[in-house]
């Protein structure tokens, strides 16, 4: 796999303007430019920047939608569901806490495979009461039939919008998606983002048409009927189905877009100086910046080491760490998350990549680090101390792979 | 190859729009000039809170990759240039998130500059400044702290004179000329151009050493760790005992939070006569900071380790010249106005005839309809 290009001047293919926006006035562009019609919005940190970018927005004049603030999450997340069900294309998103009081919705969405898009601001869950990232709110919905993807730059969260509009809308699929923007890092840093033209999104992006599942008096349908025990499991088991499809829509979307946009990148994984690399740091997010440094940083002084940023954790990719991972001695996961309990007490990413890795031949050691909860800060140096540990179980050193080490704690 | 930052430390909700300008302003002149930027705020201090010190940031590389070094990060340290948009932040500044006050120069690098709005003598400002133990420098734009609301902004080129200012004091950021190109093209206004070239060419720094500034040693406190901290979100409560001063026999003085400060929010603080106070008790009755101690002649003492300068006090006190709130600039300390009363009186009433003369626009947000336009009137006049 060749690097992904870089969007620079050069290899632009469309117009668009070039601007200074935050990773949440990003995705409001992407609403405007995929001409949504429907948002609804409660406010909550970090999500509610979007809500300003939206609603300074439409009172430019520049996006018309139907932008209604419901009194709770759970009304927020009803409402679009059944615009969606009417035909229209929506856009909803929370953060944190939030996320979670729409928890029965979010359940039903998927469950009646409504293809809407979120974003979900990542944020801690209550108490305390803290703003700062963490991944665990959108994660709590990976069983549930929800597309999950994590975004790195301002720029991707754009175009990853845009993409989920495609593959959610999909016929083939028809299930929704959240975009995970890490708070703060994300959603409040500013960077030059090309904003691109009406006319290549058009290109791209077809009409949401729900053909004969329209909620319309001119096609009586019923949506979402009582079914007890003698229908549950074949429903559970077209989700599925449905869920097992996208990774050929995700591949075929990013495939149109890198060639209309210009900006081609690895649909499912961003693979960051992996090709000769003894050992591998994997995460998702906004993680990646510092341990991108890092990684070159250690490259320097001539330490072949890699890292894997995860961009969809539903559908889990799978075959591509499989790929990517079997030759490497040790691979470190640094989850932004937790998960109590579970085996070796690690972070979700970590377990979830140990089932991946099971059935491989030469699998790695994968040690689980904790870090950077809360919206605490990872640094270069947390990460090389991180590759430092690594390392140290590539060379068989007394390193645990079945325990989780936190990095940055207080003791 | 380098990369260069600029930390703005502003007041919430009052300067927001100020402290956002100034950085997409130097992101904007950094791309006129080849380079690429990043501009973002301190995530803790949002939602802002009125009045109190928040920060915004603006980094400017020659490159992607010495960019991302500086990413994701919540408050980058070794600033080329820290900003101060009020000058009395220059006596340390406690976030609402922050936990200590932070010296104003604190994230400033070794040799790097301060600049600050201000009317005061630099020397002046040396003073309140705590002690670095590097050199750097100090440059003053004369200028008014710009106050103003959440939904409007005052817009009298603090701003423009700003950017000049940071072009001359760190040209290797930002050049003068990219400055008044990105001026011209955000707010299509030639006077703010004329003033941000006004501002380069009248900008001077002087040197501050090593050993220059407030010797006091600014509070802190050491954070417990996960094995330390009491479990269950626990926080104990404050005994309701009253605190023991000495010297003072009598009154009531309450214990407070010792490890939550808040006065570094003050930029205006409250001058009691206590000769003619009645004791009608409603400046401590409506004091939303419990700030007031009660002596123990019965008077009411505001306490300026507790006093935010929200100004609640001047405003019920049903005496005329009783509370007066006076500019934060014109105190040196914390210490008891009652116990400087106390041990001489005519000495007090000295000092604070002094004090109640310096009383300069510097009000919170706007109050009325038509405020705007009188402060207009009265600075041009």
């Amino acid at each position: 796999m060749n690097p992904p290009k870089t969007a620079t001047a050069e290899t632009m293919v469309t117009g668009g303007t070039e601007e200074l926006i935050s990773g949440s006035e990003a995705i409001a562009h992407a609403c405007r430019l995929a001409d949504v019609d429907v948002i609804t919005a409660y406010p909550i940190r970090p999500y509610d920047t979007v809500m300003q970018y939206v609603s300074q927005m439409i009172s430019n004049g520049d996006f018309d939608c139907e932008f209604i603030v419901a009194e709770s999450e759970h009304s927020q997340f009803e409402i679009v569901k059944h615009a969606s069900a009417v035909g229209a294309r929506v856009f909803v998103g929370s953060s944190g806490v939030g996320w979670f009081y729409a928890f029965e919705a979010l359940a039903v969405t998927a469950g009646l495979r409504i293809p809407m898009v979120a974003m979900v601001g990542n944020r801690a869950l209550d108490d305390p009461g803290a703003f700062g990232v963490e991944h665990n709110d959108a994660l709590a919905v990976r069983d549930l039939g929800w597309m999950l993807v994590w975004v790195e730059t301002a720029q991707e969260a754009l175009d990853t919008a845009l993409i989920a509009y495609r593959v959610a809308e999909d016929k083939r699929i028809f299930l929704p998606i959240a975009i995970s923007c890490d708070g703060a890092f994300l959603t409040h840093s500013q960077a030059i983002v090309n904003v691109p033209d009406q006319a290549t999104v058009d290109s791209f992006l077809p009409r949401y048409d729900r053909g004969d599942k329209l909620l319309h008096p001119d096609n009586p349908i019923t949506i979402a009927p009582q079914a007890n025990e003698d229908w549950v499991m074949e429903i559970r088991r077209q989700s599925d189905a449905a869920m097992r499809r996208t990774r050929d829509v995700i591949t075929e979307a990013y495939e149109d877009f890198g060639d209309k946009f210009g900006r081609e990148q690895e649909p499912f994984i961003e693979r960051y100086m992996m090709e000769d690399a003894e050992i591998a740091l994997v995460g998702m997010g906004t993680l990646a910046l510092p341990v991108k440094v890092a990684v070159r940083k250690m490259r320097a002084q001539g330490q072949k080491v890699g890292f894997v940023r995860v961009r969809w954790f539903r559908p889990f990719p799978t075959e591509e760490l499989q790929d990517v991972l079997s030759g490497v001695a040790a691979v470190g996961v640094i989850d932004r998350d937790y998960s109590f309990g579970s085996t070796f007490h690690s972070g979700v990413l970590a377990n979830e990549l140990r089932s991946a890795l099971y059935p491989v031949e030469n699998r790695p050691k994968i040690i689980s680090f904790i870090a950077g909860l809360g919206g605490r800060e990872v640094n270069t140096d947390n990460v090389i101390v991180i590759a430092g540990m690594v390392a140290d179980a590539a060379a068989g050193g007394d390193m645990n792979d079945q325990d989780t080490y936190w990095i940055g704690v207080r003791e | 190859m380098s990369t260069g930052s600029v930390e703005v430390v502003y007041r919430g909700i009052f300067q927001k729009t100020l402290a956002k300008n100034i950085c997409r302003g130097v992101v904007f002149a950094a791309k006129k000039e080849g380079k690429i930027g990043t501009a973002f705020g301190r995530y803790s201090d949002s939602p802002e809170r009125n009045g109190i010190p928040a920060k915004q940031f603006a980094v400017v590389s020659d490159t992607h990759d010495e960019l991302q070094e500086h990413l994701a990060r919540y408050e980058p340290d070794n600033n080329d240039v820290t900003i101060a948009c009020d000058d009395t932040l220059c006596k340390g500044i406690e976030s609402w998130a922050w936990y200590g006050l932070q010296p104003i120069n604190k994230l400033l690098k070794k040799g790097g500059t301060l600049l600050v709005t201000s009317f005061q003598s630099p020397n002046k400002l040396i003073n309140f400044i705590h002690r670095k133990g590097e050199p750097y420098n100090l440059a003053l734009i004369r200028a008014q702290a710009s106050f103003s609301g959440l939904w409007v902004y005052k817009d009298d080129h603090t701003d423009a004179r700003l950017l000049g200012a940071l072009a001359k004091v760190a040209p290797h950021i930002v050049g003068i000329d990219a400055i008044c190109e990105v001026i011209e093209e955000q707010w299509k206004d030639d006077l703010k151009v004329i003033s941000a070239r006004k501002s380069f060419d009248a900008t001077k720094s002087q040197p501050v050493s090593a050993e220059q500034g407030n010797e006091e040693v600014p509070f802190s406190f050491e954070k417990p760790g996960w094995k330390t901290m009491e479990e269950g979100l626990v926080i104990r409560g404050i005994s309701a005992e009253k605190q023991v001063v000495a010297g003072r026999d009598g009154g009531y003085v309450p214990t407070r939070n010792a490890t939550f400060k808040k006065y570094s929010t003050r930029t205006m603080r409250p001058v009691i006569n206590f000769d003619t106070c009645t004791k009608c008790t409603l400046c401590w009755l409506n004091c939303p900071d419990t700030c007031f101690d009660i002596t123990p002649d019965g008077l009411y003492d505001a306490n300026m380790d507790a006093c935010c300068g929200c100004g609640v006090c001047e405003a019920v006190c049903p005496v005329a010249d009783c509370v007066t709130m006076v500019n934060e600039e014109a105190f040196d300390d914390n210490a008891s106005q009652w116990e400087m009363w106390v041990k001489d009186k005519k000495g007090y009433e000295t000092w604070m005839t002094e004090k109640i003369s310096d009383q300069p626009a510097r009000t919170h947000g706007f109050h009325h309809v038509g405020q705007y336009a009188e402060e207009a009137t009265n600075e041009s006049a």
